[in-house]
């Protein structure tokens, strides 16, 4: 196997400051990455993709043509624009009260951002913790983190979230909530790998002979250094939790109506699907773009950030 | 391999024992059982009335035990709703899971293994991309809109095949493939990445100068064992899949245990699915206990940690 091109501007940026030859051609590790993401198609297609849905969502006030509440029920279901019937009033129809799909669309995308987010940074800061203090102190504080995690690995997830949102009654704070508490599983495990890999290195080692606390050093030495790794486990779980939200809504005990969540517009339109697909098809569609451009996303920080890591 | 069988067993059993406290919890701290059976029209000594008729006035513990025992004897209760007992309620409808399951599992097996295995041979070529993308693209799919899609195609446009029901063979063939699409991706990557490392050990290389014929090594003495690793995971994966037949079973309105929980949690009618949140837990662990126990058995440096 032949070294990749980076290899050699790695092996150049480890030479001492004293070969001024070298140090000229030396790109920092910021440059390195933001070269090989620019390279990356899959990172490309996923980045360029997520930036679109997040401009829309965001933009929504302002893009969206209709009110998404705004019911009309002498405008129901009219197709979208490529269809016979379809007009550029509704570019992409309407439901079943007359809401414009188009405008439920973008603003559904703020639900299904907001529900990966919160859940990934809930999930992530539970799952880090105790990956962290598992590869840190080893010992039985190890057994007793991947005890919990076996443990939360053999309750079905769909399940369990299900009936805790039945109980506390669907709201997207409740799915946010269930499925931040649910969903660190990976972050756990990932996290204890990647530290238990670093902590004995040298400069954890000088961190401690230098007195510093444990805290410290978990702080200042090994998050550091887990970070990238971290990063792609939160896309991955922003994804799995969209996809999740999407499913719980569908099953009517997720985001309530009349919220435009996508997994609800999908439930909503079920019964009309036998005659108008589109109306599952748009929002199935617009979530299997958005999971994928995180899922792209996230494994070409995976490449990018440790190329040694691929396969 | 006795000392490891028995440790892994013992901790197995201890997981049992802390996921049924924890699906006891679960149910008792999200919110007032009570209140949620009685309904939102109830009065307060109708709800003080159901408290005392459950036992849910005693304390949690005492609860947790009573309900602990019973579970231990396959006794769990009576349904609220249908007023027979759970057990014969998830008898009735469990092997209508596990057969969509084992389906789902087959169909995701007979095409992520041969997949994964061209993918590995054909490296770096179109093929291996394709089937790369399509794993991507497999996981990016929520699985209730892939089975809604795949009945708008094969039963309302093709009219190949059941909307939904039960009824025969016919009924598994869609919601197998929407659950068993799921597992593909994790099949197919396992396979391709176990491949490319066995086709590069030095006994594929020893096959192939002795002059076998290629397929025959490929089957013979690289499949053999790239596969081991996959049976392992399709265990997981089939514990996975159980529990996401919920979303399937939805869909395709197949009246197996997925059906009955997601009812039965609209209905409010706990034991039921409380107990089959532990079902489906038991269920797991034992497959989980059973891939390690095979892959310790074929790796013996598994043993040691």
């Amino acid at each position: 196997m032949s070294l990749p091109p980076d290899t050699a501007a790695l092996a150049a940026a480890a030479l001492p400051p004293d070969a001024p030859v070298a140090l000229a051609a030396v790109p920092s590790p910021t440059r390195l990455i933001l070269r090989r993401g620019l390279r990356h198609t899959g990172f490309l297609i996923g980045a360029g993709i997520l930036g679109l849905i997040v401009l829309a969502a965001l933009a929504a006030p302002l893009i969206a043509p209709h009110d998404p509440y705004a019911q009309d029920v002498s405008r129901r279901l009219i197709p979208p624009v490529w269809q016979a019937k379809g007009t550029w009033e509704h570019v992409l129809g309407t439901d079943k009260l007359g809401r414009d799909y188009l405008s439920r669309l973008l603003y559904g995308g703020q639900i299904s951002l907001l529900i990966g987010i919160s859940a990934a940074l809930i999930s992530g800061l539970i799952g880090t913790v105790l990956g962290l203090c598992a590869g840190y102190f080893g010992g039985w504080v190890d057994s007793v983190v991947s005890y919990i995690v076996t443990t939360r690995l053999a309750m079905p997830v769909v399940l369990v979230a299900l009936a805790m949102a039945a109980l506390v009654g669907g709201s997207l704070k409740v799915v946010v909530l269930v499925l931040g508490f649910l969903l660190w599983d990976r972050f756990a495990v990932v996290t204890r790998a990647a530290t238990q890999q670093i902590r004995n290195q040298d400069f954890v080692s000088a961190a401690r002979a230098a007195g510093l606390t444990d805290l410290r050093i978990i702080r200042q030495e090994i998050l550091p250094n887990i970070m990238n790794a971290l990063i792609v486990v939160a896309t991955l779980e922003m994804a799995h939790a969209i996809l999740l939200e999407a499913a719980l809504s569908f099953l009517g005990l997720g985001v309530q109506p009349p919220l435009p969540s996508w997994g609800l517009m999908i439930a909503e339109g079920k019964q009309y699907m036998f005659f108008q697909p589109w109306v599952i098809t748009i929002p199935g569609v617009a979530l299997l773009l958005l999971v994928l451009a995180i899922n792209l996303l996230g494994d070409g920080l995976r490449d990018i950030t440790a190329p040694e890591a691929r396969n | 391999m006795l000392a490891f069988t028995f440790r892994r067993i013992l901790v197995a059993l201890a997981v049992a024992l802390t996921v049924s406290v924890a699906s006891f919890l679960l149910l008792h701290l999200s919110g007032d059982l009570a209140t949620a059976i009685a309904g939102p029209e109830a009065t307060g000594p109708q709800i003080a009335q159901i408290r005392q008729d459950y036992g849910l006035d005693q304390p949690l513990l005492t609860q947790f035990l009573t309900w602990g025992w019973r579970a231990l004897h396959l006794d769990f209760g009576n349904s609220f709703y249908f007023r027979e007992s759970v057990i014969d309620l998830l008898a009735a409808r469990l092997p209508i899971t596990l057969y969509l399951g084992i389906i789902a599992l087959a169909v995701a097996l007979f095409v992520a293994i041969p997949l994964g295995v061209v993918a590995a041979v054909k490296r770096d070529t179109w093929i291996d991309r394709t089937a790369l993308a399509v794993s991507v693209l497999g996981q990016a799919m929520p699985s209730f809109w892939f089975g809604l899609t795949l009945i708008l195609i094969f039963s309302v446009n093709l009219r190949w095949l059941p909307v939904s029901g039960n009824a025969s063979w016919k009924n598994f063939v869609l919601p197998a493939i929407a659950l068993g699409y799921y597992a593909m991706p994790a099949v197919m990557r396992l396979t391709r990445n176990g491949m490319l490392e066995v086709l590069a050990s030095d006994y594929v290389r020893t096959a192939r100068a002795k002059g076998l014929p290629p397929r025959k090594v490929l089957v013979r003495h690289a499949l053999r064992n790239a596969v081991i690793p996959v049976i392992a995971l399709s265990a997981v994966q089939f514990g996975f899949m159980l529990g996401g037949s919920i979303v399937i079973e939805a869909v395709f309105s197949l009246q197996g245990l997925g059906q009955l929980a997601w009812e039965s949690i609209a209905r409010n009618d706990f034991p039921v699915v409380q107990a089959i949140v532990l079902v489906l837990a038991m269920i797991y662990i034992g497959l989980t206990l059973a891939a390690d126990l095979l892959n310790a058995f074929l790796d013996p440096r598994l043993r040691q940690s």
